[in-house]
């Protein structure tokens, strides 16, 4: 006997209706039922962060929410932070940095920052570490992710100022 | 690492969640979710219903007069560090909070879900000791307040009845001028406190120990008030003798041993951090205006 309900989600900015079981998690229905599997499972209790998506615009572990908690509500997942040409900032940074490896981590790193560096757009290598820390690589280190994150900061902050 | 089938409830208010408790035997709250989901994905508890708080609106608020700092259970723990009454009133709980968890963690755990976990480790479990908290619990029909030392009952386990939710938590509210600290040992930061203490305190015109206090988290099941020492302390010059009498109250706590942890690493850290945090604490102090 299964409990559904009928949701409607903003994801990446398109609109879905779909039934879903009640019990199905937010990181489940968005990588099973929508196709978005940039989205990761690492542990599916919380403490590794691969699964991190932006719930009207908080970065939230989606392994922990249901999906039926984000009806009516807007979400954003990795899928959603490329423009139609180009990668975000942080992204290229990432790119450019070598900040990733298998990737596996990477997806839920970039929606942490990318809350990160909006609230705060000029840290400190320690704030930037301190952020970090729900979040696990197994591959980089850190170093690199540290690195592309504060050079993100300062290319925002350059784009900024030349438009003044 | 999926949860078992439960029915699902969103209550929109308080009302309906007390009658949905009081009708439904096997039932848990949800609030946060950054405790009681991992446990479900686990299969630890299978709840036959699961109640939703994140509708109720009238759950969550902030409110600080002359007096207390009074939280809705279901005020987040991001917003109690954005909120500069807080941070005004009460700084020592922006300390304790910046080792809840990650940020997004905090983003969704609540206050009144952590305190009603009620995790040894928990910093604002450790927060409410520390500040005389009073615990307003409701079910249908009638509310009753607890001081924490009632409420707080051993591991996990507090004295909330199957047919209540917390509502609100009230911490007491230091003078302007107070000396604070908040040292804690973690393997990782964001990670289970292994020991954290917390201090408040004001001293006299004549530099003494007018009023203190110390929670020392991690060590029992539930936070420790250091009572004895708080009330000799009174009258006393703060300095090493002092300090170092308030970290072998904290040494002197039965402390717990797990597979990780051994008792005596914990006495052994409580006696350390708490040495620190009154030191911390006076120098906070002197350092403030008159």
């Amino acid at each position: 006997m299964t409990d559904t309900r009928s949701i409607v989600v903003v994801v990446n900015g398109k609109r879905y209706e779909r039934a879903v079981d009640t019990r199905q998690t937010l990181a489940d229905f968005l990588r099973l039922d929508l196709g978005l599997t940039g989205t990761h499972l690492g542990c599916e209790h919380g403490v590794c962060g691969a699964c991190t998506v932006r719930l009207d615009g908080a970065a939230v572990r989606s392994c922990l929410m249901l999906a039926v908690q984000a009806h009516e509500k807007t979400v954003q997942t990795v899928e959603g932070l490329a423009g139609n040409d180009e990668l975000s900032p942080l992204q290229q940074a990432f790119h450019d940095k070598h900040a990733l490896q298998c990737g596996f981590c990477t997806s839920g790193i970039l929606m942490t920052m990318t809350e990160f560096l909006e609230e705060n757009p000029s840290p400190t290598e320690a704030e930037v570490r301190a952020a970090l820390s729900g979040n696990i690589c197994r591959c980089t280190g850190y170093q690199n992710i540290v690195e592309a994150v504060l050079a993100t900061a300062v290319a925002l902050r350059d784009k900024r100022n030349a438009a003044l | 690492m999926k949860p078992a089938r439960f029915t699902y409830h969103d209550p929109a208010a308080i009302a309906d969640a007390l009658t949905l408790l009081a009708e439904n035997e096997d039932s848990r709250l949800l609030a946060g979710g950054q405790s009681l989901m991992p446990m479900m994905n686990f299969r630890f508890v299978q709840p036959a219903h699961l109640i939703d708080l994140n509708p109720v609106q009238e759950l969550s608020f902030i409110h600080v007069d002359a007096k207390a700092l009074s939280f809705g259970a279901m005020t987040r723990q991001r917003q109690i560090q954005n909120d500069p009454d807080v941070r005004q009133a009460c700084p020592i709980i922006l300390e304790a909070l910046s080792h809840v968890g990650h940020r997004q963690t905090r983003a969704r755990g609540t206050i009144g879900g952590s305190i009603s976990h009620f995790d040894p480790s928990a910093e604002l479990c450790n927060m409410a000791a520390l500040h005389d908290a009073e615990v307003i619990l409701a079910r249908k029909g009638s509310q009753r307040t607890l001081t924490f030392d009632r409420f707080g009952i051993g591991y996990l386990t507090t004295a909330i009845e199957p047919d209540e939710l917390l509502r609100e938590v009230r911490l007491k509210r230091w003078p302007e001028r107070h000396g604070y600290a908040f040292e804690e040992f973690a393997m990782r930061h964001g990670d289970f406190a292994i020991c954290a203490v917390s201090c408040l305190l004001t001293l006299s015109r004549h530099g003494t120990v007018d009023d203190v206090a110390i929670a020392v988290s991690g060590v029992a099941p539930t936070p420790q008030r250091l009572k004895a020492f708080e009330i000799s302390a009174r009258g006393q010059a703060p300095g090493h003798d002092l300090y170092r009498e308030a970290a072998t109250q904290a040494a002197a706590i039965e402390a717990t041993s797990d597979a990780y942890t051994t008792a005596d690493y914990r006495r052994h850290l409580a006696r350390i951090l708490t040495y620190r945090a009154m030191q911390t604490a006076v120098a906070r102090f002197n350092s403030q205006a008159k």
